[in-house]
């Protein structure tokens, strides 16, 4: 075990400049497709952001005792999808009406009656903010003998689903395209290293080490490159970050970064990556040998 | 001029445990039974090659370039498969041999070439204990043991040198001292003083001399025929992959006679 960790230590010793390249190689590998996992990361958040604009308004029949619109939405708040319910009066409506119609704001103050309705305005949890569910939820309300009319926003939730749908998918086929790139230069950069010590497996070979005993010091030193070239990617990422974030002159400011479990999987990658590559190097060289 | 003309003229005396070649089957540390070697282009590398070593021979192995005898060698410590027929050695049957055996297989030989092998970043004592340390060594017992092949090649004062500060003739006891660190049953020697001048020659050989003399079966292959000539060791010949002349086959028949 000692021997495995010097062995793998000392290449980097031996051989700084080819080091140097894998982890750099590695690292900017993975700060493509970190500085992509960024943007898709920040797309979701500004989706979530819209989605949290999804909401059911049912309006209520004038005249319906608040006993039974109180028991009615205890009931709404216990549907599975719902997040929460919120009770708009009609004093309520026409203040909201007053303040954010600027236009009409003349109009409302000449009524002598309030002729905007009592509502329910419906919030549905995160993962339920998809047309099918709102469709769905929107029903069930219409249920309801005192629900005069649901209204939401069909077109507008239908385009939401579009726009998640696709980058959902653009981002998986970018991702896994930069995935393969990173893959391939990793596994390329441990083949160069691996070439140039040839001779040195062969004498391995040559004195009685096992293939496991030949492979341990390869593996440890790609996944320990892994390890670097995933920490230095964050590191280049953050600033790749902090860059568009102070360039953008406020317009970004809202940009979030990666959360910790984020970081972890990218540098968990990096090692993965590492370790991949060395493990088809070597085995494709032990083979040929 | 063939060889088997001089040795009838010389009539040495009968190789060292000459008795034993006679024995049984486990007397022998290599077996070569009707060995066929293929390349995937149809050539034929060896033909129909049966020869036996016995315990404390000495083996030289002669013949022009490309008669077969680096295939044997590569035969010997598995680093090729015989097509058909049987090759045995140590007690490992090289014919299907798993890797892991033949890890187990190598650390029973001590291996060295014309080109010595030397990892060029590591002292000479660091190549010597690469050998150990590969095969899981005891890491307390491991600078005794170097220092002790060091000092039999005669080079206890050159440890801490690198490769390229030494002569041909030492880079090649450094590596006859990697090969004997794991106490070897057989040293094989692939033209050991192909690169050396003469006077290094000298040394290498007498060094691999008193190591058989020790007890260990040496096989080395070599043109080299004055190296040949000055000794009375067994001689195997190769041509064009075809083994034909065994001195210790044709003494014996001189004997029987």
């Amino acid at each position: 075990m000692k021997l495995l960790t010097r062995e793998a230590l000392l290449s980097f010793r031996r051989a700084p400049l080819l080091s140097t390249l894998s982890v750099t190689a590695i690292a900017f590998s993975l700060f493509t497709l970190g500085l992509f996992g960024l943007v898709a990361v920040n797309l979701r958040q500004a989706l979530r952001g819209l989605e949290e604009r999804v909401e059911i308004v049912a309006y209520i029949l004038r005249g319906t005792p608040s006993e039974t619109i109180a028991i009615a939405s205890q009931d709404i708040s216990a549907f599975p999808e719902v997040q929460d319910v919120n009770y708009v009066s009609e004093e309520v409506a026409l203040q909201r009406a007053r303040s954010e119609l600027v236009e009409f704001r003349d109009a409302y103050r000449d009524l002598q009656v309030n002729p905007l309705p009592a509502s329910l305005e419906v919030r549905l949890k995160e993962g339920f903010r998809d047309a099918a569910s709102v469709e769905q939820v929107a029903q069930r309300l219409k249920g309801f003998g005192f629900i005069d009319d649901v209204r939401f926003g069909r077109e507008w939730v239908q385009k939401l689903d579009h726009l998640r749908n696709l980058t959902g998918l653009v981002g998986l086929l970018i991702g896994l395209a930069f995935a393969a790139v990173a893959v391939v230069i990793i596994g390329v950069t441990i083949r160069l290293t691996i070439l140039q010590r040839a001779r040195e497996i062969s004498i391995m070979r040559l004195v009685g080490a096992t293939n496991w005993f030949i492979r341990g010091p390869f593996l440890l030193e790609g996944a320990l490159k892994g390890l670097l070239g995933g920490f230095l990617s964050l590191v280049l990422c953050y600033g790749g970050y902090l860059l568009f974030r102070d360039q953008s002159g406020g317009t970004l400011a809202g940009l979030i970064f990666f959360r910790p479990e984020h970081m972890v999987i990218i540098i968990i990658f990096g090692v993965m990556l590492g370790l991949g590559g060395s493990l088809v190097s070597v085995g494709r060289h032990l083979r040929n040998v | 001029m063939r060889l088997r003309d001089e040795r009838e003229k010389a009539r040495p005396p009968p190789a060292r445990f000459s008795l034993l070649t006679s024995h049984p089957y486990f007397a022998h540390v290599i077996r070569f039974s009707n060995v066929y070697k293929g390349y995937p282009n149809g050539a034929l590398a060896l033909k129909d090659v049966t020869f036996h070593v016995s315990k404390g021979e000495f083996v030289f192995l002669t013949g022009h370039s490309g008669a077969g005898k680096s295939t044997i060698m590569k035969l010997l410590y598995a680093e090729q498969r015989p097509s058909s027929g049987e090759v045995r050695v140590s007690g490992y049957n090289v014919t299907a041999l798993k890797p892991d055996e033949v890890a187990k297989l190598r650390r029973r030989l001590g291996v060295v070439f014309q080109d010595f092998r030397l990892l060029e970043d590591r002292t000479a004592a660091e190549n010597i204990a690469f050998a150990l340390e590969v095969t899981g060594a005891r890491s307390d017992t491991i600078a005794a043991r170097v220092m002790r092949v060091l000092t039999q090649v005669g080079l206890s004062a050159k440890g801490r040198a690198y490769p390229r500060e030494l002569s041909g003739g030492e880079q090649q006891r450094v590596a006859i001292a990697r090969a004997l660190v794991n106490d070897p049953a057989i040293l094989l020697a692939d033209e050991p003083t192909g690169n050396l001048d003469e006077r290094a020659t000298r040394g290498v050989f007498q060094l691999i001399r008193d190591i058989n003399a020790g007890g260990t079966v040496v096989v080395m292959a070599t043109h080299d025929l004055d190296l040949v000539r000055q000794t009375s060791y067994r001689i195997v010949e190769m041509r064009d992959g075809s083994l034909v002349y065994d001195s210790a086959v044709d003494e014996a028949a001189a004997e029987a006679q």
